[in-house]
């Protein structure tokens, strides 16, 4: 190339002023095209079997439509104002009774209202966690969970689970492990009924041995359940915290249960938790919204909510039921999958080779989207993984999904075999609980 | 100017790139008093064009689509005006073989490369047919799908069995894919401009550098990830040289109105990697940035483009 001076003075821009300037924190966030994928998978053309949404229009809308016109008029003044740190007391009160049936003797006072259980998990981990804390989590584990320890910079460590939950011996051998090693563990968080994204649940006679183990190594444990009530098989199972209330903090949700948008859930904690966590709150949010509680303050009185709750779980206990025997009809056998008895997720195994996350964007072009299994992971395992939902399409839009998922596991196979190769960067073949090599992608 | 439709959205893999570049140009004409409706790709669009036509159309939907030439196709069909290629251009243009081919032809130099379908591995023999992609293009190479956009789907190899992945990966997004040579050097995009009166103006080109090995769809769409510079930090003589092959590319396609052409400069001179009929104009895309270098208002241009669309351009 001939050679000179440049012609002109150049403009030299990141196009972000600050870009010195984040925290360290902020090195992982980042376009990603997953992410951008998801916008397709928005659209109606898509049989989404990726997002985690209940099933709204199964809510008497036009009911709580009522409520919500009856609230503003009545108790305007006070609903739109600011409110308690803690939450209403009354709230505080109904959310003692959702609570019963899972074995929970709650007072009130121990409540802290949230906005969403995804804030009480973040309070739960501010007050509890420095950077480099060890989490102990489920493999795999919430992807929103992740999300909070990432940002508040703990080391996760993921402990084996099986159809029957979290294994208590996995979870002795890496409590031990860690604390021979000196490691900081700040808390065991688990998602124990109808597990997000796993599908399983922890068997009742597990959920002993899990407390025990706390107990010996003296580790809180956090008891993540929005789940719990959308069981498909008769009562749900004791919860943790019902059978031990100084070691476990509770995060509980109306997202499931009532409705996602108005973003109210709770953390029962013990007294000096809930102390601190009244007063991270207020440093948060100053207080969780006084409308939306009132909403479900008002919905919790004059609904039939455990008929509602009911009705939820027939419809999810339907679609599961379509998305198993889709599953079972077109899938290759190779494919192995979690059979859920509650919630709203199947976690499946995809053959050896195949990668979860590049496969993707052939599922969008075939007008089907899945959540590739890295995602719940904090260590880059889960490349054969996918999580599948279905809580929002219909049946019928669920078996098609299936269908088109089908065809494309079975391109992705022959390209496989034509190649014969995973892709690249896709080193490790974990599976749901296998611990093989990380992806490294 | 009465009404202006920008479309953006679509069923591509780049919707969400297209939703942020429709947002960034209907701003901006708002911004220059052009009344704008935003609408997507779906059943009710027709309908809508043509009950109740607008002045213009400006397709920013990128990706297989909005750039292969169908949805000019369709506009054409329904009699509304529109800013770009026409379809027969876009086709040539959108599949990058073809562009390779047509523009090396007209003497621009691009890598060598071979485009490959997947039956072909299939067919012949993945081993067989993968030791002669690497004998012919040599290593390191890159593999990106035939037709597509921001880096979607593309792979720098540098070690030859690091090439199946590279394979697959691709063919996640295409059934075609391009394996070229890679050629170390400096990142240009030129985008040309036609203006009013018809002749072209290639705008400022603009210097990517990507903090990391390749400008990958992260290094695109994180503000802060990559340093540009405009004009390109290069020799005069290399400037000027970026600037008319990307006036090349656009004549050679029979483009129309805007384009943007990705170049690599090295010591052998300015290589042709790919144009780009429906350019991304996100927050941290090149063409704003060359219409910023140029002087220019980006609301301006496009209400231009318009314009002259308009006019039956």
């Amino acid at each position: 190339m001939s050679e000179g001076t440049p012609a002109r003075i150049s403009r030299h821009t990141r196009l972000d002023s600050y870009v010195d300037r984040y925290a360290t924190r902020t090195r992982g966030m980042t376009a990603s095209e997953i992410r951008a994928l998801f916008a397709v998978a928005s659209r109606p053309e898509v049989v989404s079997l990726a997002g985690g949404m209940p099933s709204i229009s199964s809510l008497p809308l036009d009911a709580v439509a009522d409520t919500v016109a009856r609230l503003v008029a009545a108790r305007g003044a006070s609903v739109l104002q600011y409110g308690s740190g803690q939450g209403d007391p009354v709230l505080r009160e109904q959310i003692c009774t959702v609570m019963a049936p899972e074995g929970i003797d709650a007072h009130p006072d121990d409540v802290v209202v949230t906005v969403g259980s995804q804030q009480g998990l973040d309070l739960v981990t501010r007050i509890f966690c420095d950077p480099g804390d060890v989490v102990i989590c489920e493999a795999p584990s919430y992807v929103g969970a992740l999300g909070v320890f990432r940002a508040y910079e703990c080391d996760v460590v993921h402990v084996e689970m099986d159809d029957d939950g979290l294994v208590p011996e996995a979870l002795r051998q890496a409590l031990g492990t860690l604390r021979a090693r000196g490691a900081r563990v700040k808390f065991v968080y688990t998602v124990p009924n109808h597990h997000n994204p796993a599908g399983v649940t922890l068997s009742w006679p597990r959920r002993a041995e899990v407390l025990a183990i706390c107990a010996e190594h003296d580790v809180l444990l956090v008891e993540d359940n929005p789940y719990g009530l959308l069981g498909f098989k008769g009562d749900p199972l004791p919860a943790l915290r019902a059978e031990e209330a100084e070691r476990v903090v509770y995060l509980g949700s109306f997202s499931k249960t009532f409705a996602p948008g108005l973003r109210v859930g709770w953390v029962l904690a013990p007294h000096a938790v809930r102390e601190k966590l009244v007063l991270a709150q207020e440093s948060a949010t100053l207080c969780p919204p006084a409308f939306s509680q009132a909403v479900v303050s008002t919905y919790l009185a004059e609904h039939d909510w455990r008929g509602q709750v009911s009705a939820f779980s027939e419809t999810y206990r339907e679609r599961r039921d379509a998305m198993l025997e889709a599953m079972t009809e077109h899938l290759p056998g190779s494919v192995r999958w979690t059979r859920p008895d509650g919630g709203f997720y199947v976690w499946a195994t995809l053959p050896e080779g195949l990668d979860a996350k590049a496969m993707l964007p052939r599922a969008v072009t075939a007008r089907v989207a899945y959540v590739p299994g890295t995602a719940f992971y904090a260590d880059g395992f889960g490349t054969r993984c996918v999580r599948l939902s279905y809580c929002h399409p219909t049946p019928e839009r669920i078996r098609e999904g299936v269908r088109r998922l089908a065809k494309v596991l079975g391109a992705e196979l022959e390209l496989r075999a034509i190649f014969g190769t995973a892709p690249a960067g896709a080193r490790g073949a974990a599976s749901r609980y296998e611990t093989a090599g990380p992806d490294s992608s | 100017m009465s009404r202006v439709v920008v479309l953006a959205g679509g069923l591509s893999h780049e919707r969400d790139v297209s939703l942020r570049s429709g947002r960034r140009v209907s701003q901006a004409l708002r911004g220059h008093g052009v009344d704008v409706d935003e609408l997507d790709i779906s059943a009710e669009l027709l309908p809508a064009l043509q009950s109740d036509p607008p002045a213009c159309v400006i397709p920013l939907v990128h990706g297989a689509a909005g750039e292969d030439g169908a949805l000019r196709d369709v506009l054409e069909l329904v009699g509304v005006p529109y800013v770009g290629a026409r379809p027969d251009a876009c086709r040539l243009a959108f599949d990058k073989p073809v562009a390779k081919t047509l523009v090396a032809r007209a003497g621009l130099r691009t890598p060598a490369a071979v485009a490959l379908p997947a039956e072909a591995f299939k067919e012949l023999g993945a081993r067989t047919v993968m030791d002669s992609v690497l004998a012919e293009v040599g290593l390191p190479l890159v593999v990106k799908p035939a037709r597509g956009g921001s880096a979607l789907g593309c792979t720098v190899v540098r070690a030859a069995d690091a090439l199946p992945g590279a394979m697959v990966s691709c063919f996640a997004y295409d059934r075609v894919a391009l394996v070229e040579r890679f050629v170390a050097g400096t990142e240009v995009a030129v985008t040309v401009l036609e203006q009013p009166a018809g002749e072209l103006r290639a705008l400022p080109p603009v210097e990517v550098r990507p903090d990391g090995e390749v400008y990958d769809y992260a290094a695109r769409y994180t503000a802060g990830a990559t340093e540009f510079v405009a004009p390109a930090e290069i020799p005069a003589g290399a400037l000027t040289a970026c600037e008319e092959a990307a006036l090349t590319a656009h004549r050679t396609l029979g483009l129309r109105h805007l384009s943007r052409t990705d170049l690599m400069v090295d010591a052998e001179g300015v290589w042709f990697l790919e144009v780009n009929v429906a350019p991304g104009v996100t927050d941290t895309s090149l063409v704003p940035l060359a219409v910023e270098a140029a002087g220019l208002d980006l609301g301006a241009v496009y209400a231009e483009l318009a314009a002259t669309a308009r006019s039956g351009d």
